[in-house]
């Protein structure tokens, strides 16, 4: 759709298609249904520690989850968190869809959304999510994995990726104000906020929508930092915002490390590869 | 699965249900947003479901900075009670291997919650129109048996349109073949009617021709149409000023223009 500027914006159509009359439905058609679905399950992997324990009702005893999405927000976890060496891998979630690839990327899939614990501090878990979740499979990924946390005493900490392009404003954005944050929480989050509260019209979408959707409506504390950035790929302006969104609290400043230059020279690379277009 | 939000579940026993069909220019959904915004629509709980793309946001009806600041889920219910009221907004897309499982569960929520009748808002697409329905208004109805049973006289009244039915292939004269009922464009309103039809639900659909595009007018029709029937809002005349257009409205065509370029 092109507006009255000549901007072209990705609008996809929202008329719907019209439904298939159910009456054409054989059973060949239900397996394949049923085949597919399957095929798009998603599995948790658990240590084996965690797994035991989650056989015997046990569910992971933890006060504080951080869940980064995106490359930044995983990028920031990366560099600020888990270079300290003080976290022990616990499990992944392993899925497959129409972005996924082939089985040749098994090991890519493994680490592309992986779940930590602190070694001093069991009770804080992270998550770095780096792989594309298709939207039919956000519910069951939520749900999955909140049934494996305790619910009590929980705050949910969402760090998200976003592009500026998505931000709607009445005033216009002048490039120098990018990156920023921006929040969204429950009803039953009482903590400090670092930042403005996401405006309307704007929204949240993806797997920090599901998961605020989750902890909405069984009462769990969760907020999401939203950080808006015009930056296509990780860089290291975008990932220092949301050292903002942690360190003000206070809560989480014992877990920091500084950022090794070993793991950022790592984030920035790839940057670089990606935009060297004309060599 | 409904989820109320207090601790206390509504009773929704004798209420009339409104609610959207995501179709074609969204315009169900925005006259759903008209009614919640200017009845000053209470929420009572919301319905959670994997059939919906998930979307979060804060308060989509915010009047002042006080009440901004509350997350608002996909697909939520609210009610005023003094006009028994029942509204079921949804704000995202139905996946669409999951539309029949989601209408279902729409339908045995209906069910289990004893409301006395409900109403589809829906729209269709104005481009595949057969001649008849070219002619004259775009608004158009469909009553499930058991709701004409009770409110026969009502609609007689209102002298609406009923959807016509088309036949299978048109230009063809097949006695073989009855003409059937096509809403394209219509998501799930007529799956939704069918099963209503069969399970003995007293539901209507008031639906609207359209295209996409700017669809804020069709939705002031839409809900003056239903307003009609409900007298939702008194004052017939001048209503298209007095429903309350909700703060979620703005910038729907993109944010603010560079001050540069002038």
């Amino acid at each position: 759709m092109a507006t009255f500027f000549g901007e072209v914006l990705s609008a996809y159509s929202r008329a719907v298609e019209e439904e298939e009359d159910d009456l054409d439905e054989n059973e060949e058609d239900e397996q394949i249904r049923e085949e597919l679905a399957r095929k798009r399950e998603v599995h948790l992997h658990w240590s084996s520690e965690v797994s035991e324990s989650l056989k015997t009702g046990n569910k992971l005893q933890c006060t504080d989850f951080i869940l980064a999405v995106g490359d930044n927000a995983a990028g920031f976890l990366s560099v600020y968190f888990l270079s300290s060496e003080k976290w022990d891998e616990v499990g992944h979630a392993s899925l497959w869809n129409e972005r996924s690839r082939s089985v040749t990327g098994q090991s890519s899939e493994e680490s592309a959304c992986v779940f930590y614990r602190h070694k001093d501090n069991p009770s804080v878990l992270i998550c770095l999510v780096l792989q594309y979740i298709a939207e039919d499979q956000l519910f069951q990924w939520t749900t999955k994995v909140f049934d494996c946390l305790q619910h009590r005493e929980l705050t949910l900490t969402v760090l998200s990726d976003s592009s500026v392009a998505e931000y709607k404003t009445a005033d216009y954005l002048c490039s120098s104000s990018a990156p920023f944050l921006r929040s969204l929480h429950t009803s039953t989050f009482s903590g400090q906020l670092v930042c403005q509260s996401l405006e309307q019209p704007n929204i949240v979408t993806g797997l920090p929508a599901a998961v605020l959707n989750h902890c909405q409506v069984h009462q769990i504390a969760a907020v999401v930092y939203q950080c808006y950035s015009d930056v296509i790929g990780p860089d290291t302006v975008t990932m220092e915002t949301y050292q903002r969104a942690l360190t003000k609290t206070g809560k989480f400043v014992q877990l920091f490390s500084s950022p090794s230059t070993d793991v950022l020279r790592k984030f920035i690379k790839t940057t670089d590869i990606q935009s060297n277009l004309y060599i | 699965m409904f989820i109320p939000s207090d601790n206390s579940p509504p009773s929704f026993k004798d209420f009339t249900l409104v609610m959207p069909a995501v179709a074609v220019g969204n315009v169900g959904q925005l006259a759903v947003d008209l009614i919640v915004s200017t009845l000053n629509m209470k929420r009572v709980g919301y319905i959670h479901t994997d059939c919906l793309i998930p979307m979060a946001g804060n308060n989509p009806y915010a009047t002042c900075k006080e009440d901004a600041k509350a997350l608002h889920t996909p697909a939520e219910v609210y009610t005023a009670p003094e006009l028994k009221l029942a509204v079921f907004q949804i704000r995202a897309p139905i996946i669409q291997a999951k539309s029949k499982k989601f209408r279902q569960m729409v339908v045995s929520w209906i069910k289990a919650s004893k409301f006395s009748r409900t109403i589809i808002l829906s729209s269709s697409h104005a481009y595949q129109r057969d001649d008849r329905q070219l002619e004259g208004t775009t608004l158009r109805f469909l009553v499930t048996p058991s709701l004409l049973k009770t409110s026969a006289d009502a609609l007689k009244e209102l002298g609406w349109k009923e959807m016509e039915r088309v036949s299978a292939f048109p230009g063809l004269t097949d006695a073989n073949t009855e003409p059937r009922l096509c809403i394209p464009g219509g998501g799930i309103t007529k799956g939704l009617y069918q099963d209503s039809c069969l399970e003995g639900l007293s539901l209507a659909v008031l639906l609207l021709f359209c295209s996409e595009g700017d669809n804020i007018p069709d939705a002031f029709t839409l809900v003056n149409h239903l307003n009609d029937w409900l007298h939702l809002l008194d004052n017939p005349g001048q209503e298209s000023s007095k429903w309350k257009i909700p703060t979620s409205w703005s910038l729907l065509f993109g944010s603010g223009i560079p001050p540069a370029l002038f």
